[in-house]
């Protein structure tokens, strides 16, 4: 017998940072995270070779950005507290904490969806234009798709398919959420708090 | 996800003739006609697949080349217009770099992967037959705006401002851009299914040092592809909102063209090694085969693998040089480029002391491998020399670029391919190609590719440079010219006879039997072709040369691997999960049933691309919806009652 390998009994499938599926989604994030590194990269790149005369105002206003930052923030808390809820058998907590996250990244997205409005350039404008409304955009199409996935989680949930014993699933869909409300903390910080720097 | 059966201990048991290989062909075997055939996961399928795309794409390639290469025979020819030369120089390079050498690459690894680990299927086989899917169809995406006449035709390189909307208004590029987005797609579900197959799914006791190095090559090239690929998807779609929404991202006024060439070459030089590495790590692993002894420095080897593709991502302005970037940066990525020759000779003097120190058998397979050797140097001493600034300032698009690119991509990707294709034949086939024909199969590729493309370094230093139609006449270039045409028809009529040799094997080959070569590795333990299930039982590994223990003798202190007496795993579908550095055995992985969605999925995407592409929204709207269908019948809990309630308990 080779060393090593004398087993005794071994989990069926795995289950939460055991299973293929969660090591799957790390691949998933990783190569999402590069696309918007590359994203940030365009912008940080462009600006730097136009100075600070290319921004079309001097210093964004942060009056709509910055509540909207928390709102997304305490998302990802709800996000944390119903998947405490689903782990320790708490069934209320488990759909309460996506229901929330949902509208709060419901609320998010209609915040942004008027500070867009309130923009006196467009995509077609200028080159800030085109990044502005593309790396926003492109993150606000990532919210909307953590949306969908919360929300499909929490009709599964309701349809009663997981519980203590089997959560993966609600583990992977939290983690894409934290992943997409750490990347708009890398883009606030590039469009809203690198202009009061320079 | 099938049930909550919450832990099992597996068996210990020995294989005895049908037992226990028949029970698991009735639950690994594919369903018959055509519903199976599509919905096939089954990574042998699916790989022989890929091979066998990749290749028509390599004829297809070819084939552009060899028109190119009549058009340039001779001086003032008028056989192709510019722009007719414009869409086949471009769609012979993509055609190649996308659509031939990395999905060659992946399905070979496809193929190998969990016959090489000791598993039963790679860790996402739906994954696996999405990513098949989606290269299939961003193939004939491509390929359908060429054959109606609007095919790509700024280069594969794609520089803006050419490619912008003002100077190339038609749909050519559009397609083009939307293609490899998708192709983007289908590149990195496959690297994550690499990833975690080599992080979870290898044999118990197949510890990090003990895996063939190819999977090394594929997996350093898988992890580069989920970083890398990104980078070009995102250029690709800016390039595409600059050309129909009017966005300024390379515009020259305000926007910054040159961000194209960063963006693309963030991404293309790491593709580079991504494209060739999995190559290498096929030599490294079938070299020692027929040299018969084990692969010298196997450790430095498997870490220059990886050091290679580390450095591989700053390198990416060597092919900016004449962009006329600050000297400060030319001089640290001319540096990065010449460090980068380092990791790679690790490989080449640890074939050549392999070949030295080992007693050659001088098989078809053995002088691909080897041959590539020499190739890697001549390509990798002309990619030296242009990583000097100076150098590459006098030699930039000129065709001794073009005999670099072609002795490192042909050199190091397609002579181990068909090495590949000698060596693994039988295993895919139950038959061996033919040597004789073989032999002549070599020599004929061997001198077409050196007739052909040496002269053009020659042709470079004459000042000849790259991507033109035609010449005129008295530039002193005619007569190389006319000898690298007829070396390109050579090498072409050596590829023929490969495909020759592989009709005429697959039915009169003799038989191969398990494992003709007497090699090393865990593929040769199993039949040839493998059964649907690949091991009758999870073998144990104890070595990295688990076939050649006996001979070997003192290789892993006298531990001895167990091949015919293992785990055996047969409640439905399933393989052993182990963990990523030790290989100890941590969880029973429930592997999937065959399934549709993932076609199903691929068409949806396919109306999202096409629907993009015509600006029907409607047509994009529907794929984006059957993609979230197939997804959620892909995704939906299996679940019996009875498990709902223990999921609740």
């Amino acid at each position: 017998m080779v060393d090593g390998v004398a087993i005794g009994a071994l989990p069926v499938g795995g289950q939460g940072r055991n299973h293929v599926a969660w090591w799957g989604a790390l691949c998933l994030i990783a190569t999402e995270a590069s696309l918007f590194a590359y994203l940030l990269f365009s912008y940080a790149y462009i600006a730097l070779q136009n100075g600070s005369a290319w921004l079309p105002e001097r210093h964004p206003s942060l009056a709509l950005a910055l509540p909207d930052t928390g709102v997304l923030l305490l998302s990802s808390v709800a996000v944390w507290w119903g998947e405490r809820g689903v782990i320790q058998g708490r069934r209320g907590q488990h759909l309460a904490g996506l229901s929330i996250a949902i509208a709060l990244g419901a609320i998010f997205v209609a915040v942004q969806m008027v500070e867009w409005s309130q923009k006196r350039f467009g995509l077609a404008s200028s080159s800030y234009g085109s990044l502005y409304f593309t790396i926003t955009g492109f993150h606000m199409v990532h919210v909307v798709v953590g949306m969908i996935i919360l929300a499909t989680l929490l009709g599964w949930s309701i349809a009663g398919y997981f519980g203590p014993r089997r959560h993966t699933p609600i583990l992977i869909g939290a983690a894409y959420w934290h992943f997409v409300d750490v990347v708009w903390l890398f883009v606030f910080t590039t469009f809203y708090v690198t202009p009061y720097l320079g | 996800m099938r049930g909550l059966e919450s832990t099992r201990k597996p068996k210990l048991v020995t294989i005895d003739g049908d037992y226990p290989g028949a029970r698991l062909e009735a639950i690994w075997g594919a369903e018959p006609g055509l519903k199976g055939w599509l919905s096939s996961v089954d990574h042998k399928e699916i790989g022989k697949r890929y091979i066998l795309t990749a290749f028509a794409f390599l004829i297809l390639g070819g084939l552009e080349a060899l028109v190119m290469r009549a058009q340039l025979a001779g001086p003032e020819l008028r056989l192709l217009t510019p722009e007719q030369y414009n869409q086949l120089f471009t769609m012979h390079g993509l055609t190649m770099i996308f659509l031939y050498a990395s999905p060659i690459l992946t399905g070979f690894s496809n193929f190998l992967w969990p016959l090489l680990l000791g598993s039963r299927d790679m860790a996402f086989p739906r994954l696996n037959a999405l990513s098949y899917w989606i290269y299939l169809a961003a193939g004939l995406f491509l390929y359908a705006g060429f054959v109606t006449g609007h095919g790509p035709d700024d280069g594969w390189f794609n520089y803006v401002p050419y490619a912008s909307r003002a100077y190339d208004a038609g749909v050519n590029i559009d397609v083009y851009a939307l293609g490899l987005i998708l192709l983007g797609i289908s590149t990195s579900v496959g690297a994550a299914n690499f990833v975690v197959t080599f992080l979870q799914t290898r044999a118990p006791g197949m510890s990090i040092g003990r895996v063939p190095i190819l999977t090394w090559g594929t997996l350093t090239a898988s992890v580069a592809n989920l970083l890398a690929v990104p980078s070009v998807s995102l250029a690709f779609f800016l390039l595409w909102m600059d050309r129909q929404f009017g966005t300024r991202f390379f515009a020259t006024a305000g926007g910054q063209p040159l961000l194209w060439q960063h963006l693309f070459w963030m991404f293309g030089h790491p593709w580079v090694y991504a494209i060739v590495l999995p190559a290498m790590g096929m030599v490294s692993d079938g070299l020692p085969t027929f040299c018969r002894r084990p692969l010298v420095g196997y450790t430095a080897v498997a870490l220059s693998t990886v050091a290679t593709m580390a450095l591989g991502f700053g390198v990416w302005v060597h092919h900016m040089f004449a962009t006329g970037m600050p000297s400060l940066a030319l001089s640290f990525f001319s540096g990065a480029s010449l460090i980068i020759t380092l990791p790679s000779a690790v490989a080449v003097f640890a074939w050549t002391a392999t070949i030295w120190t080992g007693r050659p058998v001088i098989t078809t397979a053995f002088l691909f491998f080897a041959s590539m050797i020499v190739l890697f140097v001549i390509g990798g001493v002309s990619g030296f020399m242009t990583a000097s600034v100076p150098v590459d300032w006098q030699l930039t698009d000129t065709y001794f670029v073009v005999a670099h690119l072609h002795y490192v991509l042909i050199g190091i990707n397609v002579f181990p391919v068909v090495g590949g294709i000698y060596y693994w034949f039988p295993k895919m086939t139950g038959r061996l190609l033919d040597e004789r024909l073989g032999q002549w199969n070599f020599w004929t590729m061997f001198v077409g590719f050196n007739v052909g493309f040496f002269p053009m370094h020659i042709l470079g230093l004459l000042g000849m440079p790259r991507r033109v139609y035609t010449y005129a006449y008295g530039m002193g270039w005619s007569g190389l010219n006319l000898l690298v045409s007829v070396g390109s028809l050579l090498f072409a009529i050596g590829v023929l006879l490969l495909l020759v040799n592989v009709v005429v094997s697959l039915k009169r080959g003799a038989r191969a039997g398990a494992d003709p070569w007497g090699a090393p590795t865990l593929e040769w333990a199993v039949a040839s072709p493998p059964p649907s299930y690949n091991f009758a039982v999870i073998p144990i590994i104890a070595s990295r040369h688990p076939l050649w223990e006996a001979q070997l003798g003192n290789d892993g202190a006298g531990a001895r691997s167990q091949l015919s007496h293992g785990y055996l795993l047969d409640q439905g579908r399933e393989t052993l999960g182990t963990t990523p550095l030790d290989a100890r055995p941590n969880l029973i992985l429930e592997m999937p049933e065959d399934s549709l969605a993932p076609l199903l999925l691929t068409l949806g995407l396919c109306g999202l691309f096409i629907g993009g592409l015509a600006h029907a929204w409607w047509l994009a709207a529907l794929g984006g919806l059957v993609v979230f269908g197939a997804l959620l019948d892909w995704l939906w809990p299996r679940l019996i009652h009875a498990d709902l309630e223990k999921a609740n308990g």
